[in-house]
């Protein structure tokens, strides 16, 4: 997308919000901004509905911060808390039916090639564990076997938030939770152990309570994503809201996880790596 | 590949000249696809569809079409297709029976996203019992999902509604999923004489500035599409937004008729129009009604038959027309719940003029003799019931 795209004719321009000028003035497209730019530019989420302390907002607000090239990016979601900031996000964002975001993205990355065969759309797949690890496992597996050029990121909160806090397969072992009145009797689905399986190039396992270090992984995944293959992010979002904790502690919950489950990690294909060093150098 | 050019549609559809083949409703399939211009397939094996899209597929190969591939299973099928659409380009898929049901949420959601999509389903029964067996049963659980629906009889009707489904639903006064159904096995597996336009000649390419909704391409704006998510807000603002937006893809089914009466030469065909008894049926139960006509011909009785070749939009107004001088309207069909008879009832004044009989299911081809049979116990009943017996 080129700038001129968003930007109004003079005419049209006074009558549009504040918030559509401040984004043509001064928002991220076409600029390589990130993370660290944060408070310096016009972001493209916009105010949202989220619960005070809102990890998974938190979590959607860096990945858009992060993307490297949000004029020609497409998320595509699925039902869940995620979706309340990205449906006020400033690129084209898809939610339909529950779980299905791995194949909707399979197809519209595909169509985008076959449309702008020399302008690389970056499709990346924004959502929930319970839309990834339970109702979607399917189509998130189908879409790394079958090496489809998308990064998928996965906002975990270790619940079915918008629901009422029930067990997802991302909870922790032996949790209480609706729907696990006796505790959660299994371990955290390792969506991240299958994606170095399954055919993703990069993945990276981070929390929100590192800002800079989740840009750099967002950033990465996108980057690999475009050249080289699928890709995985997996982000601890913490929601208070469910989880009972006081909304100021969500970044010291997060945090705390970094010893344990949230330790973390990043492996990538040689092919991924010479291309993240090429970028570097560039 | 030969080379294909660039057709107007009026010249594709009705004025190059046809030559005959004698192919499966598959291939006929492959045949429209191949006229079709489509950019992308999305395919999941299940009989009786498979066979089609192995010929999709063979027509990616060949260069008709730009990708294709064989999904994880049919709703990631219909979510992929989905994907494709709102990238921009026109895409095919089919389905069929359980199939169509592992979908099902997804068809609403293309008649929300007011996608062209043009989707094959070779109908076949449900579980449980199992069966592969011809029925048309899913039709009946598609009539509200917004997506135009026809019904072919034969290879010929499949190969011409599958090239129209992409001409009408890509109108931009409309701009819906059309769904072509055929009675599987029966179209899909027996060869019949359809007469094909020339190979060489394909449809325009689909524009994306012609769908009513932006483009998911972040080149058309607005970029954006929602300021507040109208999910979970029950009040008077997200409401009607939600309720218009409904209304308004009703809206454009209902101005499909125009298209389709001109695509299809009307949404209904009848044959014997003045008679009194007449047979209403779609898919391969007109075939079989016109055998029952033969045989009530050959014993004096004149039947008319009305041919319904759009299901949605129903031509409930030209229906009525056509049998309103009828005493006896019989319905026979493919399937256990009798949807079909469900419609023409709602659509007619004293619909006690309608028996929705007979039904045929679990796997047999219908005996035009039932159909004479019914007709002729119907009247038989309706001579007691004059007598006073």
């Amino acid at each position: 997308m080129s700038k001129r795209i968003i930007t109004p004719t003079p005419a049209l321009a006074e009558y549009l919000p504040q918030q559509y000028k401040d984004l043509v003035e001064n928002g991220p497209h076409g600029r390589g901004l990130g993370v660290r730019d944060l408070g310096s530019f016009k972001e493209i989420v916009e105010e949202h509905p989220h619960c005070a302390g809102c990890g998974v907002s938190l979590g959607v607000r860096l990945v858009a911060a992060a993307l490297p090239a949000p004029e020609d990016t497409l998320i595509v979601g699925t039902p869940g808390c995620s979706f309340f900031a990205l449906s006020q996000t400033a690129v084209n964002y898809s939610n339909t039916a529950f779980g299905n975001q791995n194949a909707v993205a399979s197809g519209l990355k595909r169509m985008l090639q076959i449309r702008y065969p020399d302008r690389p759309k970056d499709v990346v797949v924004l959502v929930g564990d319970g839309g990834i690890a339970d109702i979607g496992l399917d189509m998130t597996l189908h879409s790394w076997f079958r090496r489809e050029k998308i990064t998928t990121i996965m906002v975990d909160n270790e619940v079915y938030g918008n629901t009422g806090g029930q067990e997802s397969g991302m909870s922790a072992e032996g949790k209480v939770l609706p729907m696990a009145p006796r505790g959660k009797n299994f371990p955290k689905i390792p969506v991240f152990d299958l994606a170095k399986s399954s055919g993703c190039v990069y993945g990276a396992r981070v929390t929100v309570a590192n800002p800079v270090r989740l840009g750099q992984v967002v950033e990465k995944a996108i980057l690999v994503a475009r050249e080289v293959g699928p890709t995985y992010v997996q982000i601890y979002t913490p929601c208070p809201t469910n989880m009972r904790f006081s909304p100021a502690e969500t970044i010291d919950v997060a945090r705390a996880a970094q010893k344990g489950t949230y330790a973390f990690e990043e492996f990538m294909s040689e092919e991924a790596e010479a291309l993240i060093a090429k970028s570097r150098r560039e | 590949m030969s080379r294909q050019q660039i057709a107007d549609p009026q010249h594709l559809l009705f004025e190059a000249p046809r030559h005959q083949s004698f192919i499966t409703g598959s291939e006929a399939v492959a045949e429209a696809v191949k006229r079709a211009n489509v950019d992308m397939a999305i395919a999941y094996p299940i009989t009786p569809q498979s066979e089609s899209m192995h010929l999709v597929g063979e027509l990616y190969e060949q260069g008709y079409i730009k990708d294709f591939y064989r999904a994880e299973n049919e709703f990631a099928v219909m979510a992929a297709i989905h994907g494709a659409s709102l990238g921009g380009g026109r895409v095919f898929t089919a389905t069929s029976g359980p199939g169509t049901l592992r979908a099902m949420e997804m068809f609403p959601v293309w008649a929300g996203a007011r996608q062209p999509i043009v989707c094959a389903f070779m109908c076949r029964g449900v579980s449980l019992p199992p069966s592969i067996q011809p029925e048309n049963i899913e039709m009946g659980m598609l009539l509200d999902t917004g997506m135009l629906m026809l019904h072919a009889e034969d290879g010929q009707d499949f190969h011409d509604m599958i090239l129209k489904g992409f001409v009408v639903a890509e109108q931009p006064d409309v701009h819906l999923p059309v769904g072509v159904f055929v009675d599987g096995f029966f179209a899909t597996h027996t060869k019949d004489r359809v007469m094909l336009p020339p190979a060489d000649l394909k449809l325009p390419p689909y524009d994306p500035r012609s769908a009513p909704v932006p483009t998911f391409d972040m080149e058309t704006p607005p970029m954006r599409v929602t300021r507040d998510p109208l999910l979970n807000k029950s009040n008077f603002i997200s409401g009607s937004a939600n309720a218009s937006w409904h209304q308004e893809i009703l809206a454009a089914a209902e101005r499909s008729r125009r298209h389709l009466r001109k695509c299809l030469g009307g949404l209904l065909e009848v044959q014997n129009p003045g008679a009194k008894i007449m047979i209403v049926a779609s898919g391969t139960a007109v075939s079989q009604s016109r055998e029952a006509l033969r045989l009530l011909r050959a014993e004096g009785m004149e039947v008319g038959l009305i041919k319904i070749k759009s299901i949605r939009p129903f031509p409930e107004a030209e229906l009525a027309e056509a049998t309103d001088h009828a005493d006896l309207i019989v319905v026979p069909e493919f399937n256990a719940g009798g949807w079909l008879g469900r419609e023409v009832k709602a659509a007619l004044d004293n619909n006690r003029r309608v028996i929705s009989a007979p039904r045929i299911f679990g796997g047999m081809s219908m005996p035009p003799g039932l159909i004479v049979e019914t007709i002729k116990g119907a009247m038989g009943t309706k001579k007691r019931t004059a007598a006073g017996v």
